[in-house]
């Protein structure tokens, strides 16, 4: 008995892993995302008051993701590296549809109906950027010369800057960001990152004049939470005490008042972090955090199992984008960071991020499984 | 060229992304941490501090008003409590047509249908979940017709508060006070915390001055709100506990005040205007405080409108007006056995040397002639008939012997001039005059001296002497008591929840000095023969008890000197009539003033009065009440 049941757990243990080789996938990391996932969705039910028709939306945007992601997965680096101008190309110019009909409609238009579905373009771009840049790299010299920079500049702001005149400036950074990584990981000498983090700080004061009210709002909001403790404030106060007061073990799950009650806003969306908190306490988040951690270290390992330029600066880049999203979120409701409009990977309700975030976990495995067909 | 450079990059390439991923692990590394940091600083360093703000954020009070004491007479009977009254409140989210329903709530008579559009704006100023008050104070009959249509009118419905209910209407209302919403002067002196949640506060009387004890510690309920400020019981699978603290009711007061005697003081005054105190001169309670005419204190409590205060404080009777308390007005002859005793007590008169009274006094060393009032010439009589018969022509002299200054002197221990200290508020002091007050009184030189004509009329109590009923109720007191006396006194108990009252005890005043025994005697027989032989004659008739006492009839109009006042004067210009009286004269267990406004002579206005009011209190009960306080007044001795 005893020896056929440890036959049969072998036996279901290696039919698992030979179905994800054929899969292409990585066994650590789905089950990293799936944990996440799951806790993700137990969240979001207590967050968005109980309401299953939520939870029903993320799951099917979850299938959806997968199904990209299992896609994607048996996409060759060769592959992805042909289509990476034209996927560019194709998000650049959705970006200027999006931004003409914008013009057409009056207001901020970051969405692109498809009848069936919203979609942001700007999403694409997430990925599209770093993989041209990615590209462009390949058969380069690394480091980068300086008018390779400048292309990447150009391939980096080009896109960053029409999301940013949507206005979606969170996006915009996000772009930036990964693009940013990508360079850096390629070897950008750290004299040039100095100077350009100084030249940064210029342009940051120069483009004050460029900012909207409601984005300059938003960063004195965070140098001082109590100026305007009903406007701008009101998010930062209301996300710190939900956090504040829920101690190291939380209220329990569906107890948080100051989510239950509404006084947290976003709560389902950007905000979704400080529900862990409340009613998960520290504990809580150390645990989410620790989640997020292991998806980060296994991707990046499995970036440095690649051996070919494309594959290496692409799955890293995906790998420390993907930390950049929980940083940022993490940091923007706790305090440390102004807040910008950046949700929270995989948790987070509504948004095509589900979707790009998974379809990127795909092109990582993707990249992964396929590094032995390289040849140099 | 190309190629050379490729081949050096693999390894090259190699180098660099191994150290730039080790950097990036290195600040994933430190950004972690850092926010860790932040994380248990908020979740740990100052958990306690948002733990307080998110109470703050979820948890209103609900204040739940203490119910008011109730205020009893001395015999346990109710003179205030509390009772329901109903007010028509709205809630404009469950109404499905607001213009429409308040319509209908016109055509029904329940609102002022010109009202309609002030409603309108009260009840959009408020928040759609918020009940509001549409009408206040219905009477039985339209709480009966909205009954009947209530089924008509969703989201509006009757609501109680508790409201000042006093069962037997004006009775004592100027002892009592009333209760009436709380004004911008209230909120400076009141603890506005514990005072959430009541709308009505004491205002005069007992109810003023036992504000503290009656009003008792308002409760309170936690109600969870979210963030709109609605009040919601839970929000989908979120209740917490919620905790509430019960009101406590306020303490009852018992009154020295005894229910008969204050009912015959008030029939016995009836529609005349006038104020009677009596006091029990054994421990300073005020056994029945009337000043007519009263008014009725529910008006205030359910909310008095513009119109009906109007009435009452444009009343030429001035039924606000606290006559016992307030009203001042030349004592008249009531002084008289006072100004024997200061005689006595400086040894300037023999009181047994009888002295001719012809009806007229000449003033030594001047013209003026002071005249005897209504009684005539009285002939050869010593200071004990002088006293009965109020004999004017003998305390014209007796004065002048005296003295207005050693009278003045004499006269303020009795509480001529001064409060008496009773235990409510709005007393007068009244005026003792002296040439020493005249000089400070006056601007004008010529003014401010002292004339002897002012001693003599200052002998039978005119002039500028001014005295309030309740003072005139002490000093009979004073002089039953032979001296000894109390503070007057409203209060004897307070009454706690448990129904255990703690007595207040009675404060003794200091006792007059320097009065021997035979003085007493001979002012007291002096009072005891007004009331048997003397100008009061006619009210010992049927007394199972002896009475002492003493008319009064203040001018209020001064006649020329030299003028006898003969022509028919108007009626308000008529004297006011005082009694003063105490009994049993051998053993007093009431001293009573009776001031009847007007009413012109004492003995026929007011003291008919007196006797109703000592019959009430002296025949019904035939031996002490048994107040706790008594047997401590006596240690106080």
């Amino acid at each position: 008995m005893e020896d056929s049941g440890y036959a049969r757990t072998r036996r279901t243990l290696f039919s698992s892993a030979r179905l994800l080789s054929v899969l292409n996938l990585d066994g650590p990391l789905l089950v990293g995302l799936s944990l996440l996932a799951i806790y993700g969705l137990a969240i979001l039910y207590s967050a968005s008051g109980q309401s299953i028709d939520t939870v029903v939306r993320t799951v099917m945007r979850l299938a959806l993701g997968t199904a990209a992601m299992l896609a994607l997965t048996h996409a060759s680096p060769n592959f992805l590296r042909r289509i990476s101008p034209w996927l560019y190309l194709l998000g650049v110019v959705l970006l200027v549809v999006v931004e003409v009909t914008g013009v057409i409609g009056k207001g901020a238009q970051r969405w692109l109906n498809l009848g069936l579905f919203k979609f942001q373009p700007s999403e694409i771009m997430k990925l599209a950027v770093p993989m041209l840049a990615a590209w462009y790299l390949h058969d380069r010299p690394l480091p980068p010369d300086w008018r390779s920079l400048l292309v990447l500049a150009v391939i980096i702001f080009l896109p960053a800057g029409l999301v940013a005149m949507q206005p979606d400036l969170g996006t915009a950074a996000l772009i930036v960001a990964s693009g940013a990584l990508l360079v850096l990981m390629a070897g950008l000498s750290m004299r040039i990152v100095f100077a350009l983090v100084l030249a940064g700080a210029g342009a940051g004061v120069l483009g004050w004049h460029f900012l909207h009210d409601y984005q300059r709002a938003r960063v004195l909001t965070f140098l001082n939470t109590q100026t305007d403790p009903l406007g701008a404030g009101y998010h930062i106060i209301q996300s710190q005490i939900a956090l504040g007061s829920g101690g190291v073990f939380g209220k329990g799950w569906m107890n948080g008042s100051q989510a239950q009650l509404e006084f947290l806003p976003e709560r389902s969306t950007d905000f979704i972090f400080a529900v862990v908190g409340e009613e998960f306490g520290l504990v809580g988040l150390v645990g989410l955090m620790a989640l997020y951690l292991f998806i980060v270290a296994r991707s990046v390992w499995l970036a440095t199992q690649t051996n070919d330029t494309y594959s290496r600066l692409l799955a890293l880049c995906l790998a420390l984008t993907f930390f950049v999203y929980v940083f940022i979120n993490a940091g923007m409701v706790s305090g440390l960071l102004p807040v910008v409009g950046v949700p929270l990977p995989l948790v987070s309700y509504g948004g095509t991020s589900v979707v790009t975030l998974l379809a990127g976990s795909g092109v990582l495995m993707g990249l992964y499984s396929h590094r032995k067909l390289i040849g140099t | 060229m190309v190629s050379r450079v490729r081949i050096k990059d693999q390894w090259n390439e190699q180098r660099i992304f191994s150290q730039r991923t080790l950097g990036a692990m290195l600040v994933i590394g430190v950004l972690v941490l850092a926010l860790l940091a932040r994380l248990s600083y908020l979740q740990v360093v100052r958990h306690d501090y948002y733990v307080e703000l998110s109470q703050g954020n979820r948890v209103r009070l609900d204040p739940i008003p203490a119910s008011r004491g109730l205020i009893m007479d001395r015999n346990g009977n109710v003179l205030a409590n509390n009772e329901p009254a109903y007010q028509l409140e709205l809630i404009r989210e469950q109404v499905p047509d607001l213009d429409d329903t308040l319509k209908r709530l016109g055509a029904l008579g329940l609102i002022d249908p010109e009202e309609i559009e002030d409603t309108r704006r009260v009840i959009f100023s408020r928040r759609s979940f918020d009940s509001v008050p549409v009408r206040l104070r219905l009477t039985d009959d339209e709480i009966g017709r909205f009954a009947v249509h209530r089924y008509e009118f969703p989201g509006v419905d009757l609501a109680t508060r508790q409201t000042r209910h006093y069962p037997y209407g004006e009775l004592a209302v100027h002892a009592l006070g009333y209760v009436s919403a709380i004004s911008e002067q209230d909120l400076e002196r009141i603890d506005r915390a514990s005072y959430a949640g009541t709308t009505l506060i004491g205002k005069l009387g007992v109810e003023s001055a036992f504000e503290p004890q009656l009003h008792g510690h308002n409760g309170f309920r936690q109600i969870l709100v979210n963030a709109q400020g609605r009040s919601v019981q839970r929000q989908g699978a979120y209740a917490p506990v919620l905790h509430s603290q019960p009101p406590t009711a306020g303490d009852d007061l018992v009154l020295s005040i005894d229910l008969a005697t204050q009912q015959a003081a008030e029939n016995g005054l009836g529609d005349h205007r006038g104020a009677v105190v009596a006091i029990d001169p054994n421990n300073g309670d005020v056994l029945a405080l009337a000043s007519m005419p009263g008014f009725d204190p529910s008006e205030f409590a359910r909310g008095i409108s513009r119109s009906e205060y109007a009435a009452l404080s444009d009343n030429e009777d001035k039924p606000l007006l606290n006559r016992a308390l307030r009203g001042t007005y030349p004592s008249g002859s009531t002084i008289k056995p006072v100004i024997a005793l200061a005689a006595l007590t400086y040894h300037l008169v023999d009181p047994a040397k009888p002295e001719f009274c012809g009806g007229v006094f000449h003033l030594p060393g001047s013209s003026l002639l002071f005249r005897e009032g209504k009684t005539g010439r009285h002939g050869w009589l010593d200071l004990t008939h002088a006293i009965a018969k109020s004999c004017d022509v003998y305390f014209y002299g007796l004065a002048s012997t005296v003295g207005a200054e050693r009278i003045a002197a004499f006269m303020a221990p009795f509480g001529y001039g001064e409060l008496t200290g009773i235990d409510i508020s709005g007393e007068k002091p009244g005026l003792l005059p002296s040439p020493e007050w005249k000089k400070h009184a006056f601007k004008r030189p010529q003014d401010q001296v002292w004339f002897p004509g002012e001693t003599v009329n200052f002998g039978v109590g005119q002039g500028y002497l001014l005295v309030t009923p309740l003072q005139l109720a002490h000093v009979a007191s004073v002089i039953a008591g032979r001296g000894k006396s109390f503070r007057p006194r409203l209060v004897t108990g307070v009454r706690d929840l448990r129904g255990q009252i703690s007595p207040i005890a009675p404060v003794a005043d200091p006792p007059i000095q320097g009065v021997s025994a035979a003085d007493w005697d001979i002012a007291i027989n002096g009072m005891m023969g007004a009331a048997t032989y003397g100008t009061a004659a006619a009210i010992s008739k049927g007394a199972t008890y002896q009475i002492a006492g003493k008319t009064g009839t203040a001018q209020v109009f001064t006649v020329s000197r030299s003028e006898r006042l003969t022509q028919k004067v108007a009626e308000r210009l008529k004297d006011h009539a005082w009694f003063i009286a105490f009994a049993p004269a051998e053993a007093p267990r009431i001293a009573v003033a009776v001031l009847v406004e007007n009413g012109g002579f004492g003995a026929s206005a007011a003291a008919p009065i007196a006797r109703k009011v000592m019959d009430a209190y002296l025949l019904r009960q035939n031996t002490p009440n048994a107040e706790t306080a008594i047997p401590e007044s006596e240690a106080a001795d």
